[in-house]
């Protein structure tokens, strides 16, 4: 055990971020630049089905076939990458912004406050989150907004626990003390030194929600609770898919794919993010 | 285990060579692309039962010699040249398999750190009886015996009892002798003892280099103790070598180096180490200061948890009067109840009784905005300087930041005002700008008295604010404190352990024990004639104090 007492430096050398990171980002900058600029990547009208080629194979004029309605799907991933981001974007702001302030406030209030809050968190972390997101959208009525703000309400529990945590670590830091020790305010100390410092896992933690809204999302659009027909939409489109399985498979399989690819590279950077804590 | 690696040390006890004989090491760190070499030419040799002290500030490469000596540099550090030789045979281009073979059975470490050195989840006694395990024994009742007779051996008794406890049940001096028992356990010819100490009070520090002496006398092991104070070489090394930024300054008996060092170095550090360095005389205090901190009664009780009605008084009945301009300091072990005391005096802790007067403020009576306030007149400087400074901000926010806790200062007239206390603490305005993590610990404890003092303050309390320092930063921090105190007429009041460094800045001092204050008085008439056993204790432990005077003299 006396070996092991010498602190080892990490050896930091010039090397390459690893391949699989590297993949991640492409992945993750290609989406957004289909979510940015649709019409860069593909030049056929993901709305307008051309009549008489109904169900093609995959093929040099349609790279992923077309659907029922002769609409190119190729357009259709690329063009539902907005609707998927936009949505994933807006669950994780909804989550982030409201859990990490319900976070902080019961981890730097502590008592009281922090008994009752942590147990709304509980509550919330009882319910399927399925279930919950389904009631929120009925509470709130359908629509690709609504189901974006339902799933950002299932990982408010979450962000709230983690950042909570966090808080609670930095809250006992000594420079947390002496800043209350040089005159700070509770709030002015909680801005300058409690959040920037207990951020950064709730950061990783926002990659990895990223993922699971594309994920809910999708689940949400394949169950008829998220945008409405004919917009793409990835959770749509396998299930408008779903029909054509046994005769055209590449329907339901190409946005499938998009969907774990972007999901599993989200894991990845999260992962990432979480690893530069020191 | 490989009987073929195990070197025969009776082989060459009789012939002469030495135990340990390191030859024109160079030793070379790679970072981010950049390589830098942190040891160059380092030659020592180290006789079978001898002590050997390797003396240098942080950064001059005692680490780097004891780590490469066992065979433990980190994966960035590579041995350049030079020869490590244990009994005769060279074990620089040793694998780590056959290296490990070696270590605890010819040579074994005493970490730094007791407090993460110990598996926090394993008893002590697993945490022994592991390396007699790892190195071939099989028979349980064998080891058994033998912890058990290890921790006796170390002085923690009963050993039924200390080998079924965990090592947060144990104080830092009992845990740092559980790691002396496992270094020992395989009877090893060398011993590297890597700042063994300095984590702990002065006593502690006393009576685990006794015990490590005593262990060594019996064994005939031989020591290379790494050290930063020159005082603790003094007392316990045959022979020292001073390193400074990787290359040998001196190296000697350790009588001859105290007497007549002949490199500036070790001169310098001669004169740093608190212990031995001569206290300068403090201007007399002109009898019209008036007092500008008067602590009366002050006690802090706490519950006892699972005992009802029971309470821990962590001060009790703790008074004494501070005059302005003057230093106050309080002395005692962990646990004595100097740092509640001081916390109290900072506001950052409201007594349970008693009265802490700041110019004529009753501080145990302010709370919300009249304490916020209160603020301005008293700061507290933290012990550790690595975890008082936010590791987010820019050495510039963190002095700034004071300053936007009160009236509105305009933002020009803030940055003059930093600016400015960042020179008088001694560093370059370059460092406004750059995070806590590029500055050295002493760097970072000067930015740390920055903070305190650019509201200008009355009182300053130090909470053990050199005590994590190398003696060298140490004498640096305490003189410029010196000269802060006569230039803003600061009153201080000086948290430590460490007689010795009180001595060099206080006034007045307080001793604590338990809560309570057993001596006090102007500081040389209690380091001349202490009244209390206790302080004779104390004054007793400081290192190099007696042995060095008496070996210089010879």
């Amino acid at each position: 055990m006396s070996e092991t007492a010498i602190p080892l430096r990490a050896p930091r050398s010039l090397r390459l971020p690893p391949a699989g990171l590297v993949l991640a980002w492409a992945v993750i900058g290609l989406v957004l630049a289909w979510a940015i600029a649709p019409g860069l990547f593909a030049w056929q009208s993901p709305l307008q089905g051309v009549s008489g080629s109904q169900l093609a194979e995959p093929s040099a004029a349609h790279w992923l076939g077309t659907d029922g309605l002769g609409r190119d799907m190729y357009a259709r991933v690329v063009y539902g990458a907005r609707e998927s981001l936009l949505g994933a974007c807006l669950a994780v702001t909804v989550g982030l912004s409201f859990g990490t302030l319900l976070g902080l406030v019961a981890g730097a209030r502590g008592g009281l406050v922090d008994a009752a809050m942590m147990r709304l968190v509980d509550t919330l972390l009882a319910i399927p989150s399925l279930l919950l997101s389904l009631s929120v959208i009925i509470l709130l009525g359908f629509g690709s907004i609504n189901a974006a703000f339902a799933v950002g309400c299932v990982s408010i529990a979450h962000f709230a626990r983690l950042s909570r945590t966090e808080v609670l670590r930095v809250r006992r830091a000594e420079y947390v003390e002496a800043a209350f020790g040089s005159g700070g305010r509770f709030g002015a100390v909680l801005w300058r030194h409690v959040l920037p410092n207990a951020m950064t896992s709730v950061l990783a933690l926002a990659a990895l929600q990223f993922g699971s809204a594309i994920l809910a999302l999708a689940t949400l659009g394949f169950l008829g609770y998220g945008a409405p027909p004919p917009t793409p939409e990835w959770g749509l489109l396998i299930a408008e898919g779903r029909d054509f399985l046994a005769s055209a498979w590449w329907l339901t399989c190409a946005p499938g794919v998009v969907v774990v690819l972007v999901v599993l590279s989200a894991e990845r950077i999260s992962r990432s993010i979480g690893a530069r804590r020191t | 285990m490989d009987s073929a690696v195990r070197l025969n040390p009776a082989a060459t006890a009789a012939s002469g060579t030495p135990l340990l004989a390191v030859e024109d090491l160079a030793i070379r760190y790679v970072s981010g692309g950049a390589s830098r070499r942190v040891v160059e030419d380092v030659s020592f040799s180290i006789a079978p039962g001898e002590v050997v002290a390797l003396v240098g500030e942080s950064g001059s490469g005692k680490t780097t010699t004891a780590q490469a000596v066992l065979g433990l540099l980190p994966a960035n550090g590579m041995i350049e040249r030079g020869a490590i030789r244990l009994d005769g045979t060279d074990i620089t281009g040793w694998s780590d398999r056959r290296l490990s073979a070696l270590r605890g059975t010819r040579m074994s470490l005493i970490p730094q750190d007791p407090t993460t050195s110990l598996n926090p989840v394993r008893t002590v006694g697993s945490q022994i009886a592991e390396i007699l395990q790892i190195h071939g024994e099989r028979d349980r009742g064998r080891i058994r015996a033998r912890v058990l007779e290890l921790l006796a051996r170390v002085g923690l008794e009963p050993a039924e009892m200390r080998a079924q406890q965990y090592p947060h049940q144990l104080s830092g001096g009992m845990r740092q002798r559980v790691l002396i028992a496992i270094a020992v356990a395989l009877r090893p010819g060398l011993i590297v003892a890597d700042e063994p100490t300095s984590a702990l009070d002065v006593t502690v520090q006393r009576r685990v280099l006794d015990l490590l002496d005593d262990l060594r006398r019996e064994d005939g092991t031989a020591v290379l103790l790494v050290t930063h104070d020159l005082g603790v070489a003094a007392d316990r090394a045959d022979r020292v070598v001073v390193l400074r930024q990787g290359r040998i300054q001196e190296a000697g008996p350790v009588r001859q180096v105290l007497a007549a060092p002949r490199s500036d170095y070790a001169r310098q550090l001669l004169a740093d180490a608190p212990s031995l360095a001569t206290p300068r005389a403090r201007p007399a205090v002109p009898a019209t200061a008036g007092v500008m901190l008067k602590v009366a009664g002050l006690t802090q009780t706490y519950p006892v948890v699972g005992e009802r009605g029971r309470v821990f008084r962590a001060a009790d009945d703790v008074s004494f009067e501070v005059r302005a301009g003057t230093t106050h300091a309080l002395v005692g072990e962990s646990g004595s109840g100097k740092t509640t005391t001081a916390r109290c005096i900072a506001g950052f802790l409201r007594p349970t009784s008693g009265t802490v007067e700041v110019g004529g403020t009753d501080v145990a009576r302010l709370s919300g905005e009249q304490l916020r306030q209160f603020r301005h007149k008293v700061q507290l400087v933290f012990q550790n300087p690595f975890a008082s400074l936010d590791p987010r901000q820019t050495i510039g926010q963190i002095v700034e930041e004071p300053l936007r806790n009160f009236d509105p200062v305009p933002k020009a007239e803030r940055e003059h005002r930093v600016r400015a206390m960042i020179g008088r603490v001694g560093l370059p305005d370059s460092v406004l700008g750059r995070p806590p993590a590029a500055l050295s610990g002493g760097q970072r404890q000067r930015v740390a008295i920055a903070r305190a003092l650019v509201l200008k303050p009355r009182v300053v309390v130090l909470d053990e604010a050199v005590s994590a320092l190398d003696v060298t930063v140490q004498a640096r921090i305490l003189e410029l404190l010196d000269e802060l105190q006569r230039e803003l007429g600061l009153t201080y009041v000086f948290v430590s352990h460490d007689l010795a460094v009180v001595r060099l800045i206080a006034d007045t001092v307080s001793v604590m024990r338990a809560g309570q204050v057993v001596e006090s008085g102007p500081v040389e008439t209690v380091f001349h004639a202490p009244a209390h056993d206790y302080t004779r204790d104390l004054i007793a432990a400081i290192p190099g104090g007696g042995g060095a005077a008496g070996k210089a003299a010879q």
